[in-house]
């Protein structure tokens, strides 16, 4: 099946967002623009990078998928449901999980599998169905093992997973990840990113990853970089890579294969662009150098 | 400082008492301490003692463990008995330059004494034994028709719960800042207690802001993840009230009923 003929889950129109500021007498007196037009079409099934060096804007869309925010113009529709209108609120927060950036900050009960069944809870689920939903969620994360201890004995992967549950006992389609593994060393930014990759494939979960760490970004379908508050750059990690020179200008670096390639290619060594991986890019060299001993002999 | 408090926490176990419903553990321990409270013969602390040792042996928490709870209320307890002992008015026994030790003021000070302990020591059972999550649901559930009186009581269990899950990782971050500031050569250490309370106090800034912080990332997420109050939520671990707890009521129901005869037969 090709995404065209996917249903969207996610389509926003010339999104725009403004933080107001007031005064003592509640009168605006600043206001600073957060999105300044951005649209964006997301179908099911697919998985979304969104890049972005701080302030680009990228957290202030990620709240608006979830309806935490509201646009202040343009339209968004979750899973076809308008996300200005009051009602539609408790279905998009359904449809669209959130995961943040601190795992200490999100997960609100003292006993993991009570974590995974707060969101189960509040959509008012029948309690036999919370624990089937709860087996499923922890068992998709592999946190099946731990659900009776405290988050606080878990490591930050381990508990950025105990989060991800949560959501997906909701049984959302789409979760969006706000810079999840911001607070993680790097195995712990693997094993979120290992499940979040796996909850695509198998159950199908259409994923907003937002993140600033371009490793993170190269299996994604698709990827959209931010910069000011709008979409400057969108296309297949491969096509968006290409263009080192201008992704440094937003100040966003580039996986170091990559870069390295780029260099390499600057200095004369004949190699395609957007290379990706270490893999691809001994690959390239080793046709290279069989080329030169060819020409030689 | 903090670890050596056995008063309030948990202590991991199996027993009858544990797997007791907190509901029933409530309103026991209300129960008791109201009986100390209206019974106050020797013979109803006897029979309060024998209740207390019963407790204590079927819920396998070492009687050590919980009189350790007792040290941080003894100064507390010594105050208490030496002001009853001198400040009731009464026949003298005994005259120490101004301060007359009285006899009614020796009974009430023992009698103080009892209770006080037995409180502490009714208390600690309950929470010795329910996990702060049980006790918060059994808070919830049992006093739910005060919601009637228009009190936010799922609110309030909420908000105890949430603040029992906060308390470690405060406690982590307190420790970070504190070990932030040592390197930059504040002191915790040396001085009186005064100069020690007075150096925690840039300590509590930064923690503010974070608590805040927390609070605020906490609010979002909760949001995120649907949370609209009580009203139309299910739970995942009802609390049921099985034939244990029923029986626990009948016990209960007894030492209330002894407790009575005991008043209205012996006169000791």
């Amino acid at each position: 099946m090709k995404s065209s003929d996917r249903r969207s889950i996610i389509e926003g129109h010339d999104l725009t967002y403004e933080y107001l500021h007031y005064d003592d007498d509640g009168n605006v007196d600043a206001s600073y623009r957060a999105l300044k037009g951005v649209s964006l079409d997301v179908k099911e099934g697919q998985f979304i990078a969104i890049l972005g060096h701080n302030g680009s804007g990228k957290s202030t869309l990620a709240r608006q998928l979830n309806a935490l925010l509201v646009p202040s113009g343009g339209t968004l529709f979750v899973d076809g449901l308008d996300t200005r209108e009051e009602k539609n609120v408790g279905a998009i927060r359904q449809a669209a999980g959130m995961v943040f950036q601190n795992p200490d900050n999100q997960i609100i009960a003292s006993v993991v599998e009570e974590d995974a069944g707060f969101g189960p809870e509040n959509m008012g689920v029948p309690t036999k169905e919370i624990w089937e939903r709860v087996r499923k969620a922890l068992k998709a994360v592999g946190m099946w093992e731990y659900r009776e201890s405290s988050p606080n004995r878990l490591s930050g992967g381990q508990k950025q997973r105990v989060a991800i549950a949560g959501v997906i006992a909701m049984k959302p389609k789409c979760i969006v990840l706000d810079e999840p593994t911001a607070m993680l060393d790097p195995g712990g930014r693997a094993e979120v990113i290992r499940t979040v990759r796996e909850l695509n494939r198998t159950d199908g979960i259409t994923v907003i990853l937002i993140t600033h760490y371009m490793e993170e970004v190269i299996y994604a379908d698709r990827v959209l970089v931010m910069d000011e508050g709008a979409v400057v750059m969108s296309g297949t990690p491969r096509e968006v890579f290409s263009n080192v020179r201008a992704l440094k200008e937003i100040r966003l670096d580039v996986p170091f294969v990559t870069e390295l390639a780029d260099r390499l290619k600057e200095r004369g060594v004949p190699l395609p662009d957007g290379i990706l991986t270490v893999e691809e890019l001994t690959e390239e060299l080793e046709k290279i150098r069989h080329g030169d001993q060819n020409r030689a002999s | 400082m903090l670890k050596d408090m056995t008063i309030g926490q948990y202590y991991p176990g199996n027993s009858l008492i544990h797997r007791l419903d907190p509901r029933v553990k409530l309103l026991g321990t209300l129960v008791f301490i109201i009986s100390l409270f209206t019974f106050s013969s020797i013979s109803a602390y006897a029979l309060a003692t024998v209740a207390v040792l019963t407790v204590v042996a079927v819920s396998r928490v070492p009687l050590r463990y919980i009189l350790k709870g007792l040290k941080p209320i003894f100064i507390l307890m010594l105050i208490t008995i030496l002001f009853n002992l001198f400040m009731t008015p009464g026949t003298a026994v005994l005259q120490i330059w101004k301060l007359k030790m009285t006899e009614e003021g020796i009974r009430f000070a023992i009698h103080m004494a009892v209770r006080l302990t037995y409180l502490i020591i009714g208390s600690s059972i309950l929470t010795f034994t329910t996990t702060p999550n049980s006790l918060t649901d059994g808070l919830e559930s049992g006093l739910g028709w005060m919601n009637r009186l228009h009190v936010p009581v799922h609110e309030i269990a909420m908000m105890m719960s949430i603040a029992l899950r906060f308390i470690p990782i405060l406690m982590d971050e307190t420790d970070k800042i504190m070990r932030a500031q040592e390197a930059r050569g504040a002191d915790f250490q040396s001085g009186g207690v005064f100069h020690r309370v007075k150096a925690m106090v840039p300590l509590l800034v930064p923690l503010f802001v974070s608590a805040f912080r927390r609070a605020n990332d906490l609010a979002l997420a909760m949001e995120a993840r649907g949370y609209h109050g009580g009203a139309g939520r299910t739970k995942m671990k009802p609390l049921v009230y099985h034939r244990k707890d029923w029986i626990a009521f009948l016990v209960m129901a007894g030492y209330v009923a002894a407790q009575i005869l005991l008043r209205i037969f012996v006169k000791i």
